[in-house]
């Protein structure tokens, strides 16, 4: 066998691993998953029947701000899940590391990047099943995508992209972290920055210097792809561009600093 | 049988430090191979580092390892396929159950399934796991999580096995049980290097100890050899009664009396002729032993003479140093 079926076969392994352990841990799937359908929750029905109508073109207040927002924020809610799954991902990089687990794979003849790699494969596929329950809830409160076939292909596309790279960039951050304390927090503000963009309102209500931060953050233009691709209107190409932009970016300065990370001696 | 092997072990003038403190000093060991090493140091010696380097968890600053005939440095995967490790700290996947954790090994490994599934069953068998194949690895006492993170070192079928102080936090019922799996090890023709703080340990297991204090070895050879080095022993006179150990004291008032046991306890003879003039004295004031016992150092002896005025002077170079 080759190296690099060598390093896809143990990536492989590591993958059902930590597909394993997210099963044997449910409690903290439920949390992550749970925590992102709630914010729905609580944006729809408490806060959307106002915020709603204050969108352009949004209805009145009541019923019809609430549909209208549903619209609104469901692509802004779909990337905190995929945030919030990206904190699981530095918590478990964590706890792996704190147990001697790590350092028996380190002692074996197997590919050096499976062990991450592993993190990452499995994260990744466990934040696309978070993403995609949380658009099912939001079909349910009433939410209609009108995506074409093509449009959800490059969504899908650009979600696992997006989910590469909170993940590249989680598994690092659990590796700096010297307890799972720290791991848990340190990922909090990928959770709170999709609030300072055009996630919850439109950044030109906002002040001045916030609504440059919120039209210049990497999520700004993930989420407004996300929109556009879902309600099937065109989509925007410099946006677009963006959108993928920073996710490649993300990935790669994430995946270069874990890969330090983890090479360091312990 | 007699046909020499090459060691399947050997470091020269192996050096590592952290920061400004020296931790391996210049370390010089050959380890033949199916023989068992045991490093033996008190808190700080230097024994992980050693396994650290030697399992390519570590580089060195200086000097050289070989591990089954690999360099550690240059050659670490070759390495790696050879070894065994369980160091110190439980190397098990809590969440995942024994047979879950076996079955991780064989894919890691790369064994086609029957293989794989044979080995798990023959370990689980060995290891007395079985009853607990469906539990997760964080349920199992601390003795059955030993055994299993052993039984996933083995998995390998590892020439050269590691066993950083194996029985640290066991019960004696599970020391023993893991005493006789590295006897059944170098039965199978196995090198071992364990590392450990337990003297009695050392003297079952290993063939060779070498006592490694303040970043250096202070001193090697076998158990008996180790113990010969240092003064120390005593013999112990059995007698029947009271009045016995009255005369056995008159005899000899330098002794200690132990009327629980009926024995007195006299500093060892300096040899044969020692001994010789010690019975002589027995029978001119008629003392009424009726048996003796030799006793040499223990470990604990040796240990404890070898390795304290080494680390005292090993601290105050440290404190030069800074």
């Amino acid at each position: 066998m080759s190296s690099i079926s060598l390093a896809l076969k143990d990536s492989r392994t590591m993958a059902r691993r930590n597909l394993l352990r997210m099963r044997r841990y449910p409690s903290m799937t439920v949390l992550l998953v749970g925590m992102p359908i709630l914010f729905l929750l609580l944006f729809v029905y408490v806060f959307g029947g106002t915020l709603g109508a204050g969108l352009p073109g949004g209805g009145g207040i009541g019923a019809d701000g609430r549909a209208a927002y549903l619209d609104y924020v469901t692509p802004a809610i779909v990337v905190m899940a995929a945030a919030a799954a990206a904190q699981g991902t530095a918590i478990s990089v964590a706890m792996d590391m704190t147990e001697g687990i790590v350092a028996r794979f380190r002692t074996m003849a197997i590919s050096p990047g499976s062990v991450l790699a592993g993190h990452v494969l499995g994260s990744v596929v466990q934040s696309l099943l978070a993403m995609g329950a949380l658009l099912l809830v939001a079909v349910g409160l009433g939410y209609r995508p009108g995506a074409s076939a093509l449009g959800w292909l490059a969504l899908v596309g650009l979600l696992t992209l997006m989910a590469l790279a909170l993940t590249w960039l989680s598994v690092a951050l659990g590796l700096v972290s010297d307890s799972v304390e720290t791991a848990s927090n340190l990922p909090m503000f990928l959770v709170f920055l999709p609030f300072l963009g055009s996630g919850f309102v439109p950044t030109d209500s906002m002040p001045g210097p916030l609504a440059w931060f919120a039209e210049h953050q990497p999520f700004t233009p993930i989420i407004e792809t996300l929109r556009t691709l879902l309600s099937g209107t065109a989509v925007d190409g410099a946006t677009a561009a963006a959108a993928v932009a920073w996710s490649a970016g993300i990935t790669v300065v994430g995946y270069l600093w874990a890969r330090k990370l983890y090479r360091r001696e312990r | 049988m007699s046909h020499p092997r090459p060691p399947a072990i050997e470091l020269t003038g192996l050096r590592k430090s952290f920061g400004d403190r020296v931790v391996l000093d210049g370390i010089d060991l050959a380890v033949p191979a199916g023989s068992v090493l045991a490093l033996l140091g008190p808190n700080g010696a230097g024994k992980t580092t050693t396994v650290n380097i030697l399992s390519t968890l570590m580089r060195a600053d200086g000097g050289r390892a070989a591990v089954a005939g690999h360099d550690v440095a240059a050659d670490p995967f070759a390495v790696r396929s050879s070894i065994g490790v369980t160091g110190q700290f439980s190397a098990v996947d809590g969440l995942l159950t024994v047979r879950e954790n076996l079955r991780l090994m064989a894919d890691l490994l790369r064994l086609d399934r029957a293989t794989g599934q044979a080995r798990a069953a023959a370990l689980s068998e060995r290891f007395d796991l079985l009853p607990y194949a469906a539990k997760p690895a964080a349920t199992l006492s601390g003795g059955m999580r030993r055994k299993l993170d052993l039984a996933m070192t083995l998995m390998g079928r590892p020439s050269v096995v590691f066993l950083d102080e194996p029985t640290t936090g066991l019960d004696p019922r599970s020391r023993r049980d893991l005493w006789d799996i590295v006897r059944s090890l170098v039965a199978d023709g196995a090198t071992i290097l364990l590392t450990t703080q337990y003297l009695e340990e050392a003297d079952a297991l290993a063939d060779t100890v070498a006592v490694l204090d303040g970043g250096r070895i202070v001193a090697q050879g076998t158990p008996a050899e180790l113990k010969r080095r240092i003064p120390g022993g005593a013999i112990h006179l059995h007698l029947p009664d009271a009045a016995g150990l009255d005369a056995a004291a008159r005899a000899f008032p330098d002794g200690v009396r132990h009327d629980e046991t009926s024995t007195y306890s006299l500093p060892a003879a300096d040899g044969i002729p020692g001994l010789r003039r010690m019975l002589d004295r027995l029978a001119e004031h008629d003392v009424p032993a009726s048996g003796l016992e030799v006793t040499s150092p223990d470990l604990d002896d040796v240990f404890l003479a070898l390795t304290e005025p080494g680390r005292v002077a090993a601290d105050d170079t440290r404190k030069a140093a800074r």
